[in-house]
């Protein structure tokens, strides 16, 4: 997060093979399969599909950018995720550049057909970076099946932006890109809804809060870093050695905290 | 309908019929991404076929239609609630 201009570019471009242009905002875009990310992503940049190679992984990511309001953004398309928990290559890279390249804006892609099922990746978002506006697209497709969703209140409680879309047929896209422009720009604060653990899992979280935020130097979410290690997630402790060039393991940096 | 107090592997359902979750035997990561299927306790979940040799099975879960293998669904515990005709 507190990154300068020219170590982000840096990092986008060694790391994830990405060149950001300067003053350009990085906006990430993340959520499950099959809720119209891509089809977001090429009515916003105009492309139809401009795919590279992560470094490292066969799974291809879209990158374009977009202008709005004398403003150049460079759009990331994550791949399709249910989850940010690293099961699967596509998740950990997903986490990996939430996590990591620390995006200007993060949008979480909504199928408001299916909320439920939908929202689970987005408070996992929230919990690595509060820089996000949810999208709530295929709106065209919910009214179809007469469903009824109260966006204010919605916003409200999820504390972020939520903008309806239909992108298939250009609807509420200008809204998203100013949205994206106020979150970027930090004109909007957000404040996205935390999840509650259990009394045992805040205690522990507690814990380790003061022990995380050096070591992480605060480049993420002391939390969210507290809460994996919590999980034990292996992959997660790999790539934190990995991006933040720790390379002593990390039960033995707690140790000697 | 009746509903019947008899906890039984999701496994051994048969298909057409809707059950809804009680506990997850799984334990680590299996168990994370089942979560995150949003198969979780109280969830309905409606058992739709089976695969050509028996295995995997699959299962309407939140509007999604989800394949597990019969050794992952046999860790999930279950009541059913009908043989069939109600929605999940």
């Amino acid at each position: 997060m507190n990154l300068s201009m020219e170590q982000k570019k840096v990092l986008w471009k060694d790391r994830f093979g990405i060149s950001l242009a300067n003053g350009q905002f990085g906006v990430a875009l993340a959520g499950n399969p099959n809720v119209g990310k891509s089809t977001i992503f090429n009515a916003l940049t105009g492309l139809r599909q401009h795919t590279g190679n992560w470094p490292g992984k066969t799974v291809d990511n879209a990158q374009g950018g977009f202008q709005y309001q004398q403003k150049s953004f460079l759009l990331v398309d994550l791949p399709g995720t249910y989850s940010l928990l690293a099961h699967t290559v596509e998740e950990q890279i997903a986490r990996d550049f939430l996590c990591f390249a620390c995006p200007d804006v993060t949008v979480v892609v909504l199928d408001a057909t299916c909320l439920e099922r939908n929202l689970n990746l987005a408070l996992q978002v929230f919990e690595i970076t509060p820089k996000v506006v949810v999208c709530l697209n295929l709106m065209d497709e919910a009214q179809k099946k007469h469903l009824m969703i109260d966006v204010p209140s919605l916003e409200r409680q999820l504390g972020v932006p939520v903008v309806a879309t239909a992108a298939r047929q250009g609807v509420g896209l200008t809204e998203l890109q100013e949205k994206i422009l106020q979150v970027a720009s930090g004109s909007l604060q957000t404040s996205p809804h935390q999840i509650v653990y259990s009394s045992e899992v805040e205690k522990a979280v507690k814990h380790l809060l003061p022990m995380v935020g050096s070591l992480a130097n605060n480049a993420l979410s002391p939390r969210w870093l507290a809460l994996r290690l919590l999980d034990g997630d292996s992959s997660f402790q790999d790539s934190l050695s990995n991006y933040l060039g720790v390379d002593q393991g990390w039960e033995g940096a707690q140790c000697a905290q | 309908m009746k509903d019947t107090e008899k906890i039984d592997p999701l496994a051994d359902l048969s298909p057409g019929s809707v059950c809804e979750i009680v506990s997850l035997e799984l334990s680590g990561l299996l168990r994370r991404r089942i979560l995150d299927l949003g198969i979780v306790p109280g969830t309905l979940i409606r058992c739709i076929r089976r695969g050509p040799s028996g295995d995997p099975t699959a299962y309407m879960v939140r509007e999604t239609l989800i394949a597990l293998r019969s050794e992952d669904a046999a860790q999930i515990s279950v009541r059913t609630l009908s043989n069939g005709g109600e929605c999940v």
